[in-house]
């Protein structure tokens, strides 16, 4: 198998060439590429065919429904691009581009929902499918179950995380903690009664 | 010696005489064999039954039973309360795997006293199971630049990464090879037990563990009453005698019964992941077959059940 490109090679017209080519390619490229597509499609839809319980998602105290504010009458409908400044102003957006604002993400037209680069309307417990627009090899980990934290029963019912229980989406990198205290050095153990003899 | 030989026949007739059976004898050597080392070593918490109990693996039901129930008793009466103590075999066709994602762990050593607090480890004088060590990133995983004692305000600290070591669970574990009276094992579900009553404490273990996964209770074990956790097996975090060694067992009495580990339930990062590696649609799986996996000290031929991985 291995010999015979070697010999076609010296006096190949354009057709042999490709014929090799492709003969290479489906030699040595082919199976490993199917492997290694065909797993993360099938599991892409685990999380929702399971019906895996995924947290509400964490919205600050009694700021949601969105559009007990924001129902075109009370607060006007505004596309602007700009600095908030009467409400929200503790928002900082660490995310992406400066161009980036809040309209990119949140529906304009119901703010109780989201909606995908496509316009498609989605709602905040399926926030995953927005952060998977970008992040599209995070959400496929998260799928499976590598990337973010899972709880309950290795071999059984699972509990998930949204991405932004552990990331703000508006400040997505995952905060520094405060460590708990480090180990005894062994020079600092000290002697109590009746521990050794 | 003159004087004691011609002392003993007497004392068997006698035995026979009183019509006592085999046990008769057996019993009362046992008794005078344990009397004759509680003084010798001035150890008096040994009971008789304890003295004379066999390694785990030999023992019939019948005497799992009555070594359940006396250890149950003698906990209740230290600690007030029901301490159950389970002996859960293994689950067929499982054989516990884990995975530690180095690019997530922060090192905020949530894991060290969750594991504290789940398996009953003293906390004075201080035995964790979990070491986190502390890396810099330019150097890469080279435990010469280690460090477990950093004690910064916020981690992660930029330029380092964090490394936690614990039990690395070996299918060829050489605590198991040194140990001169059989009392670690590793069992068929690949986690490596310790009978705590059969252990002579030696330490070849601790010698031969080239993770420093082993710790060895030096002092009496000072764990408060109130947080004691009542959930225990035999093999994993019931309360443990002075004298003996002890190591991660992945939370023996949890991934037995389904549950995972309480480091991976702690991990606020999602670090730490943990399945079947017999189970091709596991998590574990997924990450040996499309993750960058190495494991610690590979070169040893320890071939460890626990891998480190770079998730992004």
């Amino acid at each position: 198998m291995n010999t015979r490109p070697m010999r076609f090679a010296p006096s190949s017209t354009p057709a042999v060439g490709l014929a090799i080519l492709l003969l290479a390619a489906t030699a040595f490229a082919t199976p490993p590429v199917v492997k290694s597509l065909a797993k993360p499609l099938v599991k892409v839809e685990a999380p929702a065919q399971e019906g895996l319980q995924v947290p509400k998602p964490p919205f600050t105290e009694g700021i949601f429904p969105c559009t007990s504010c924001h129902d075109g009458k009370t607060v006007k409908l505004n596309t602007q691009r700009r600095v908030l400044k009467d409400m929200h102003d503790d928002i900082a957006l660490k995310h992406g581009p400066e161009s980036r604002w809040c309209l990119d993400c949140h529906d304009a037209l119901d703010r109780d929902y989201l909606h995908l680069a496509s316009g498609e309307r989605i709602e905040f417990t399926v926030s995953y499918l927005l952060c998977g627009q970008c992040h599209g090899d995070k959400l496929r980990d998260w799928k499976v179950g590598v990337h973010g934290k899972r709880t309950g029963r290795w071999n059984g019912a699972k509990e998930y995380l949204l991405c932004v229980n552990c990331h703000n989406p508006h400040s997505p990198r995952f905060q520094p903690l405060k460590p708990m205290p480090p180990p005894t050095r062994p020079e600092q153990i000290q002697v109590r009664k009746g521990s050794a003899r | 010696m003159m004087d004691q030989a011609p002392l003993q026949p007497p004392a068997s007739d006698e035995c026979a005489s009183t019509s006592c059976g085999g046990g008769g004898r057996r019993e009362f050597l046992g008794t005078a064999v344990a009397a004759v080392a509680a003084a010798l070593t001035g150890c008096k918490t040994h009971s008789k039954e304890e003295f004379l109990q066999h390694n785990f693996q030999e023992l019939s039901k019948d005497e799992v039973l009555s070594v359940i129930a006396r250890l149950e008793k003698e906990y209740k009466a230290k600690y007030g309360k029901e301490v159950k103590v389970a002996t859960t075999p293994p689950i067929p066709g499982v054989i516990f795997g884990y995975a530690l994602d180095l690019s997530r762990c922060i090192g905020c050593r949530r894991c060290v006293y969750a594991c504290v607090k789940e398996n009953n480890q003293s906390r004075d004088p201080q035995i964790h199971w979990i070491r986190v060590l502390e890396l810099d990133k330019e150097e890469g995983v080279n435990l010469q630049h280690a460090d477990q004692y950093y004690d910064p305000a916020e981690v992660p600290r930029e330029g380092h990464f964090y490394m936690p070591v614990q039990c690395q669970q070996c299918k060829k574990p050489p605590c198991v090879k040194v140990c001169p009276v059989g009392a670690t094992w590793r069992d068929k579900d690949g986690i490596t037990v310790v009978d705590y009553n059969w252990c002579i404490g030696c330490r070849y273990c601790m010698a031969a563990c080239p993770y420093g996964a082993r710790h060895f209770n030096w002092g009496e074990p000072n764990l408060p009453a109130d947080e004691v956790n009542p959930t225990t097996h035999y093999l994993g975090n019931r309360p443990r005698p002075k004298g003996v060694v002890e190591k991660c067992t992945f939370c023996v009495q949890r991934t037995r019964k389904g549950l995972y580990p309480a480091c991976v339930e702690i991990c606020p990062t999602g670090s730490r992941k943990f399945g079947n590696l017999l189970d091709k649609d596991s998590e574990i799986r997924y990450i040996l077959e499309n993750k960058r996996v190495f494991k610690l000290k590979e070169d040893l031929n320890t071939q460890p059940n626990f891998f480190y991985f770079y998730g992004v």
